[in-house]
């Protein structure tokens, strides 16, 4: 896990984003919170990373510095090859829109915008025109093809966190960032979610970082990062939910041992 | 529960301060307009007291036509023995004989007439007495050629002692010797604006009256020990009933209650503008109100879940109006005062120079008008979101709250209900067959009307905001914008709607005057054939510019003139009736240069003792050739004319023609108009100039083509267009908070997609570029509403008067694209502070869950 400075130019080829010794704190004096206590992770490019932890971990937070939603008060970001640290508003919103796809609990679809033009949305707002080969296959993916005309409010849940799914994907990002996707949904429809995220993966060789705290959603990642009280614990690869529940049920003492440690 | 209503109320102060501006600016206008006229009052009436605080009683001659309009007072003169007779009265200190007399217009430095601002110019003869002190270095007129002025005149038109002053009066332009200035009581320079040159007696009585040792009125002071009102009556016997004999305090009550009756009628002017702002603030809370009951729909299904009624829903939603509207009309009514205020020292010391201001009060009736209005106002705009506050269901509080996109089947049946039946009370006015009630009904019906169309403004604006929307929408922020503006056509169609009243008026007012403007030029160019007109500018004293009797000759001397009709008015009493009164001194010219044809007798041949008469009149009073007619003209006995002749009815000329022959019977013996006509194949222009050399005497007197003329007579139609601008920019300034207030309320609703947008990549110009693109297209949708209902309504105007020589209905084409550009401006600023919120908006904070 630890790194030496020297090697970040000569493997940042393989890495899609990276955090090195971030430091997070809300507030200060007597009401300073620490929500990232010197977190350093490097997600490869191509794997599918799902970040757990308990409530008030920091893995929501460790994800909203990751895509430039937040900024850190220690410590550095980068996104491929550029670094979060020093970009405006401008600069950073011009990194999300090129670089990082979102997909969100609550969906977040437009209302106003029919599945398609949802879909289409980061490319027109870039001013950019899809590949057709590409957006061909992601619709056929997300297999969302009959229902591309309707409104969010006509479609199921399961049904509108796919096409947020296809929103993320469409511009090829990086990294693609999902935000408990599942946990708005239905285990069916969950599963097809996480089914759909795994594929992209696989098949494409995506990028994408899930925030989340149920195992068996965890369990379709390559690789498991386990947060408690701002920390990185430990790591699980190629985990089964079983692994990962019970990686969960022993984090406190995880979190305990560390800390002696240090 | 009120403790709830409370805490949610002063939880969201951003609402309380939109929904609450609309009363505030409303109420205001209503406390501004009474504090303004009672200030102005109470100032006038101090005035007027002070100028009869030195008359005991005064005796005035009555008019011989009695007009009932404006000051009778100079039209009547009363014999110089008179004098003598009250002064034999016992009791009597002291009669003085004074002439006093609207109309004695100075001219200035630069050749013009120096102006009032509908201050009277007196032209009196000096007295030495009464009230005006004449100032160091001056000296009262002596010669026939001396005058004194008062200091406010000498003030405005920069003039000093020896300097050479020209006066126009009865009779055209006479050059005097400035011997003295004098002021009044308390330093005042001016009484209220007005101005006075005094003559010497002799000269005064025949250049403001027109006749040798006459007054008029005589100023009687009292001797020791002898009440006013006594020696009122005793002076009253002595000259008999064909006089008016009252004391200075009754005059002085007179002047001030004609002024107040003047006053109040501007108050209700104003009022009726304020009435608009606040019908218009209707439609803001109403909206204001309903957005925030719909974002409120979980809050108030969990009151409902908790127990609370239907009727505690409504109440507290209605409480929240009512503290709203009381801290709204108590703020209405400071600015109010503020601005009354503001308005009266403005009119002191700008327009009437002099006018002392009393101390600015608060009459009661602005307090009670100011809560009245700003309560009842609010409760009314927010009883219909009450009764859908009270509709949500407690189960709403467990679930995810759907936008509901009600059909609009129910409000567009109501929409055409009450537009039709608006059109119909319109209709019922305009055809002029409700007598008393026909004001009203045609306001009621515009009322109703703008109900009913703002009813309809949602089906409307389905296909009208998505065509707008496209002309926008040419990228990805304006589509984004343009969807949102369709998001909520009731949200949409009532910020449009508010828009719509303010222009609707404006644009109806506009195309009546642009069709009156049209029609008169339509009438000038088809049935006048005179080619230019000597006319004066104007003017507001109660004399009117008049000209040398000789240009009229010169005129007709002059190469390339064909024809020169002079023109004398003046007001006379006929068959018992007041009314104007023409004589013109070449009938022939007349009845040639308009067309006017005989229905009987003869036209253009009429003489002393003769007179003709329009068929219309002639009809209703049964009048026919040979009638004998009684005719009380303003000097000398009432006489008896013989009908010669009826013309036709036409568009241009009516009423009664005399013969200059009996013009010495009118006020002023000088011409006031004239009509001339050229030889085929004159030159228009060198005419033209000829005529203006024969004026350079005659200042405030021009000459102009046909065309200019009527352009000179319809200006005043602008003058009215912009006073009504001017006023109802309060209603649209309401109308603009509206989409201010939508906007800004439709953003904090989309916090959550805003984040999501601007975390997907939306920069923060185009953010704004998406809230200001839904503002200009509800704010031209308002627009095109306001200018479409504005053309219905003044088309229907229009049509009504077609007898009245409304002959053209024309659109003002220019001005009312003007409007839709300054609509779409206006999108754009009302569009600023939204959108500024929308790119203010917390990322992180917009899409975190809960």
């Amino acid at each position: 896990m630890t790194r030496t400075p020297g090697t970040i130019t000569a493997s940042s080829t393989g890495v899609a984003a990276r955090a090195t010794d971030v430091w997070k704190v809300y507030g200060a004096g007597e009401a300073q919170v620490v929500a990232l206590r010197s977190v350093s992770v490097e997600l490869r490019r191509g794997q599918f990373t799902a970040i757990m932890g308990p409530s008030g971990s920091g893995k929501s937070t460790l994800m909203h510095c990751l895509a430039g939603l937040d900024t850190v008060t220690r410590g550095e970001v980068s996104i491929g090859a550029t670094k979060l640290a020093g970009l405006s508003d401008a600069g950073l919103t011009k990194l999300r829109r090129d670089q990082v796809g979102f997909i969100f609990q609550q969906f977040n679809l437009l209302p106003t915008l029919t599945a398609e033009e949802n879909i289409l949305l980061p490319l027109s707002i870039a001013g950019r025109k899809p590949d057709p080969a590409w957006y061909d296959t992601v619709i056929e993916t997300v297999g969302l093809r009959e229902r591309l005309h309707h409104r969010p409010s006509q479609l199921s849940g399961g049904q509108q966190q796919r096409v947020a799914c296809a929103r993320a994907l469409v511009s090829r990002p990086e990294v693609v960032f999902a935000d408990e996707p599942t946990g708005n949904l239905d285990s069916r429809s969950g599963a097809e979610v996480l089914g759909f995220l795994r594929h992209s993966v696989r098949d494409f060789g995506q990028t994408i970082v899930m925030v989340t705290h149920d195992p068996n959603a965890a369990s379709y990642a390559d690789r498991v990062i386990f947060l408690a009280d701002g920390e990185v614990v430990t790591e699980l690869r190629e985990p089964t939910a079983d692994a990962v529940l019970e990686t969960m049920k022993r984090i406190d003492v995880l979190a305990a041992s560390r800390d002696g440690d240090v | 529960m009120l403790r709830a209503t409370l805490k949610s109320l002063m939880s969201r102060k951003l609402r309380l301060v939109l929904s609450g501006l609309a009363v505030v600016l409303g109420v205001m206008f209503v406390a501004g307009a009474f504090v303004l006229t009672d200030t102005l009052g109470r100032s006038f009436t101090s005035l007027f007291s002070t100028a009869y605080a030195n008359t005991d009683v005064q005796v005035a001659a009555k008019s011989k036509v009695a007009t009932g309009v404006g000051n009778d007072q100079g039209v009547a003169s009363l014999p110089g023995s008179l004098v003598d007779t009250v002064r034999q009265v016992p009791g009597v200190a002291s009669a003085t004989g004074e002439v006093q007399v609207d109309g004695a217009r100075v001219i200035g430095h630069n050749g013009k007439v120096v102006t009032t601002y509908g201050a009277p110019q007196f032209g009196m003869n000096w007295t030495g007495g009464g009230f005006a002190q004449l100032e160091p270095g001056s000296r009262a007129p002596a010669a026939d050629d001396e005058i004194v002025i008062n200091a406010g005149l000498a003030k405005t038109a920069d003039l000093k002692i020896g300097d050479q002053v020209s006066v126009l009066t009865l009779e055209p332009k006479k050059t005097f010797t400035l011997v003295g200035i004098f002021g009044y009581s308390g330093g005042r320079d001016s009484l209220g604006g007005e101005q006075s040159v005094a003559f010497t007696t002799p000269v005064a009585q025949q250049l403001m009256l027109g006749t040798p040792d006459a007054y008029s009125d005589v100023d009687v002071r009292a001797g020791p020990g002898v009440s006013d009102s006594a020696l009122r009556d005793r002076v009253a016997t002595a000259v008999g009933g064909d006089y008016q004999v009252k004391t200075g305090k009754q005059l002085a009550d007179d002047a001030s209650a004609g002024f107040q009756k003047a006053l109040s009628f501007f108050n209700y002017v104003l009022l009726g503008f304020a009435g608009v702002a606040l019908f218009v603030g209707i439609f803001l809370i109403l909206n204001t109100f309903s957005i925030i009951v719909a974002q409120r729909v979980r809050e108030l299904a969990l009151m409902r879940s908790l127990g609370a009624s239907r009727r505690q829903i409504i109440n507290s939603v209605l409480l929240e109006a009512l503290v709203i509207g009381t801290i709204a009309s108590v703020l209405g009514l400071g600015a109010g005062i503020g601005v009354g205020a503001l308005l009266a020292y403005l009119f002191a010391n700008l327009g009437a120079s002099g006018l002392h201001l009393a101390g600015i009060g608060v009459p009661a009736s602005a307090v009670i008008a100011s809560f009245a209005v700003g309560v009842v106002i609010t409760l009314v705009a927010a009883t219909l979101p009450a009764l859908r506050a009270a509709r949500v269901a407690p189960i709403a509080a467990m679930r995810e709250v759907a936008a509901t996109d009600r059909p609009l089947t129910r409000v567009t049946v109501a929409g055409s209900v009450v537009t039709a039946a608006g059109i119909g009370v319109l209709g019922v006015g305009l055809a002029g067959d409700g007598g008393d009630a026909t004001l009203w009904a045609i306001l009621g019906g515009v009322l109703v009307s703008f109900i009913g169309v703002a009813l309809l403004t949602p089906l409307i604006g389905r296909p009208v905001v998505s065509v707008l929307g496209r002309l926008f929408a040419w990228s990805v922020p304006g589509q984004l914008g343009r969807r949102n503006s369709a998001r909520n056509p009731r949200r949409t169609a009532i910020t449009a709607a508010a828009l719509m009243v303010g222009l609707a008026l404006i644009t109806g007012v506009n195309v009546i005057l642009t069709s009156a403007t049209s029609s008169i030029h339509n009438v000038a160019d088809t049935q006048v054939s005179a080619d230019l007109v000597i006319s004066g500018e104007g003017g507001n004293s109660s004399i009117p510019p008049t000209f040398d009797k000789a240009v009229l000759d010169k005129t007709r001397s002059t190469p390339g003139v064909a024809q020169v009709a002079g023109f004398y008015h003046d007001q006379a009493r006929v068959d018992g009736k007041v009314t104007g009164v023409d004589a013109v001194d070449d009938p022939q010219a007349l009845r040639d240069m308009f067309g006017l044809s005989a229905k009987s007798g003869t036209i253009g041949t009429e003489g002393s003792g003769q007179l003709i008469v329009d068929e219309k009149q002639a009809t209703s009073l049964g009048l026919h050739v040979g009638s004998q007619v009684p005719v009380q003209l303003t000097r000398g006995d009432a006489r008896t004319f013989t009908v010669t002749g009826i013309y036709r009815d036409n568009d241009v000329y009516a009423g009664w023609v005399l013969s200059a022959a009996d013009v010495s019977g009118f006020r002023s013996a000088q011409p006031q108009q004239a009509m001339i006509k050229l030889t085929p194949g004159a030159d228009v222009n060198s005419v033209k100039t000829a005529v203006n050399g024969l004026l350079a005497d005659s200042p405030g007197i021009n000459v102009a083509d046909r065309t200019e003329y009527v352009d000179q007579q319809t200006s005043q139609f602008n003058t009215i267009l912009t006073m009504i601008q001017i006023l109802l920019a309060l209603a649209i300034l309401i109308a603009v908070l509206g989409i201010v207030n939508t906007l800004a309320l439709s953003v904090l609703e989309r916090t959550r997609e805003l984040g999501l947008l601007r975390a997907i990549g939306l920069r923060r110009a185009q953010a704004m570029r998406m809230v200001t693109v839904e503002a200009v297209v509800i704010s031209v949708f308002g627009a095109l509403l306001g200018l479409a209902v504005g053309s219905g309504l003044g088309a229907a105007v229009v049509r009504a008067l077609r007898d009245q020589g409304f002959t053209v209905l024309a659109f003002p084409w220019s001005r009312m694209a003007l409007y839709l550009v300054l609509a779409a401006a206006v999108g754009v600023v009302a569009a600023i502070l939204p959108a500024i919120r929308a790119a203010k908006v917390n990322v992180l904070a917009a899409i975190a869950y809960e």
